[in-house]
């Protein structure tokens, strides 16, 4: 019994990382770069949640709406002013911009509003239901179905939508996709939209599970998404949900059976030893270089 | 209807185009043959926008191309079938299609169109479900010609339709290039199969190194001692 509420405590974890991974892989399978400040982006939410509940006092599920609209406008606007103008740069300018995004998110925020912690307020109610003896709490069953809700709406958009299928031709080949007359610099916002509204979801389970808001809150979380995004294949979105979910189950495991310090040490060490067998990630696509 | 005037493109000190002037008019098959690296491939993408003039004007019906933003070209009548087909491999041959309509709203006229690639390339509506990159390289061609259709433009840019393909598959796609024209829509053809280019051409213009070096109708390009020489093996 105690295994399965590992187990499930491992999907409530890993659910959150499959969120912030989508934003990862989504960026990544679009414009080709690794957005190193998405995992800031999920601090940012997570204050613009805080502040919601805490000084505006406003309902939970306005909250989460002004944190998404947020983080939404903020990724746009990071994508504009900093990588668009490196379209045509190298990809190592362009990461070491992100890194330098991340950095400059991080010192804002301290300067804002200090690096003193902040306790985010109890928004789920702390029961738990019981399922045939294993007892699972309302937050890690709100953090799964959120979770499950997000995935489908996102792989009925792209798949069904005709921005969708704009966005995958992107990520194909922006050239050809541009002779057919879609605009890539907006598909390129609309990702930054998306994987950012996702993260600010992310941030309010993520503060509901770990109630403390910090400028360096993302940091974490935002390396172990972006290892589940790897872990599950970079670009692809089921990879992401897959990656996430497996690495939360792993990592909560690892805590319960070997080591609550050596967690994170094992986390990796599972990454390099797929990375080693598939290289491309769980679900990830063989790139063909074109000549 | 088209036309290019002193274009220059360069590609940072390399000047690939070296001021080249042609026109293309209504209802015409114009091509343009050259060697490898003659700068075949660059004048396309500079007519739809995919590589920046650094000087020179092209215009379509009088539109500035070189002001117009390259996702829009398309919405203007002009069409490409790129090099190397380009089509997007991981999407089924109906959603490639799809996508070649994606600036259009009517609807009806769309699915009219889509039934006219099928009439003309049926090897396309038998694997209409299949993902495009498990056809082979004459499908793959007659869908990147299909897509390109699908935005019912005025004019369309062919890329080297033939490359890489078999003599029976290219004998096929030069005879749907004839049929397409018939059908009103005007071709700019880029080919080193110089002498099939040069058999359907009203017009032809030979470039070399970034300079058009020899014009004339395709008869008479075809006859003449210098291009047999150098293009058709004579």
């Amino acid at each position: 019994m105690a295994f399965l509420s590992y187990l499930i405590n491992g999907l409530g974890l890993g659910s959150v990382y499959a969120i912030i991974a989508l934003g990862y892989t989504m960026v990544y399978g679009i414009a080709k770069m690794l957005n190193f400040a998405h995992g800031d982006i999920i601090m940012i939410g997570a204050y613009a949640a805080f502040f919601a509940l805490n000084a505006f006092h406003l309902p939970l599920l306005v909250a989460v709406l002004f944190s998404v609209a947020v983080c939404t406008v903020l990724g746009v606007l990071v994508e504009r002013l900093a990588y668009k103008p490196l379209r045509q740069a190298t990809s190592l300018s362009v990461l070491i911009t992100a890194i330098g995004v991340s950095y400059f998110l991080q010192n804002s925020a301290q300067l804002l509003w200090s690096s003193a912690t902040k306790v985010f307020p109890s928004v789920i109610s702390g029961g738990a239901l019981n399922l045939g003896g294993v007892s699972v709490s309302y937050l890690t069953l709100i953090t799964v179905l959120v979770c499950i809700v997000v995935m489908t709406c996102l792989t009925l958009f792209i798949n069904r939508t005709k921005t969708g299928s704009a966005m995958r031709a992107c990520s194909e080949d922006k050239g050809a996709a541009t002779l057919m007359g879609i605009n890539v610099n907006r598909i390129i916002s609309i990702t930054f939209a998306i994987g950012s509204g996702l993260a600010a979801i992310a941030a309010v389970l993520l503060c509901a599970t770990y109630p403390s808001v910090y400028p360096t809150l993302g940091s974490m979380p935002g390396i172990k998404a972006f290892t589940a995004a790897v872990f599950g294949g970079i670009g692809s979105v089921p990879g992401a949900f897959l990656g996430g979910l497996l690495l939360g189950v792993i990592e909560i495991l690892a805590k319960a059976y070997i080591s609550t310090q050596l967690s994170d040490a094992i986390v990796f060490t599972v990454l390099i030893i797929v990375l080693l067998i598939k290289p491309t990630g769980l679900l990830g696509r063989k790139i063909s270089e074109k000549v | 209807m088209l036309k290019v005037e002193n274009l220059v493109v360069r590609y940072g000190m390399i000047e690939a185009i070296k001021g080249i002037s042609f026109e293309v008019s209504d209802g015409e098959i114009v091509t343009l043959i050259g060697a490898n690296g003659a700068g075949k491939t660059t004048t396309m993408h500079a007519i739809s926008g995919l590589v920046k003039a650094a000087s020179g004007s092209i215009t379509l019906d009088g539109v500035d191309l070189l002001k117009t933003p390259g996702h829009k070209i398309i919405s203007l009548g002009l069409a490409q079938v790129p090099e190397g087909r380009r089509v997007f491999a991981q999407q089924t041959v109906e959603e490639n299609l799809i996508l070649g309509a994606y600036v259009r709203r009517d609807r009806e006229k769309i699915a009219a169109d889509m039934e006219y690639v099928y009439d003309l390339f049926p090897r396309l509506k038998e694997r209409k479900l299949q993902t495009a990159g498990t056809l082979s390289g004459g499908e793959q061609q007659m869908l990147a010609m299909g897509r390109a259709l699908m935005s019912d433009p005025k004019i369309i840019l062919m890329d080297e339709p033939s490359m890489g393909l078999s003599p029976l598959l290219v004998s096929e796609i030069f005879e749907i290039i004839s049929e397409i024209n018939k059908k009103g829509v005007t071709v700019l053809l880029v080919e080193q199969n110089a002498k099939r280019a040069l058999a359907i051409a009203d017009h032809a213009y030979v470039l070399e190194t970034g300079k058009i070096t020899l014009e004339g109708t395709g008869k008479e390009l075809a006859s003449d001692e210098r291009v047999q020489k150098a293009y058709l093996g004579g």
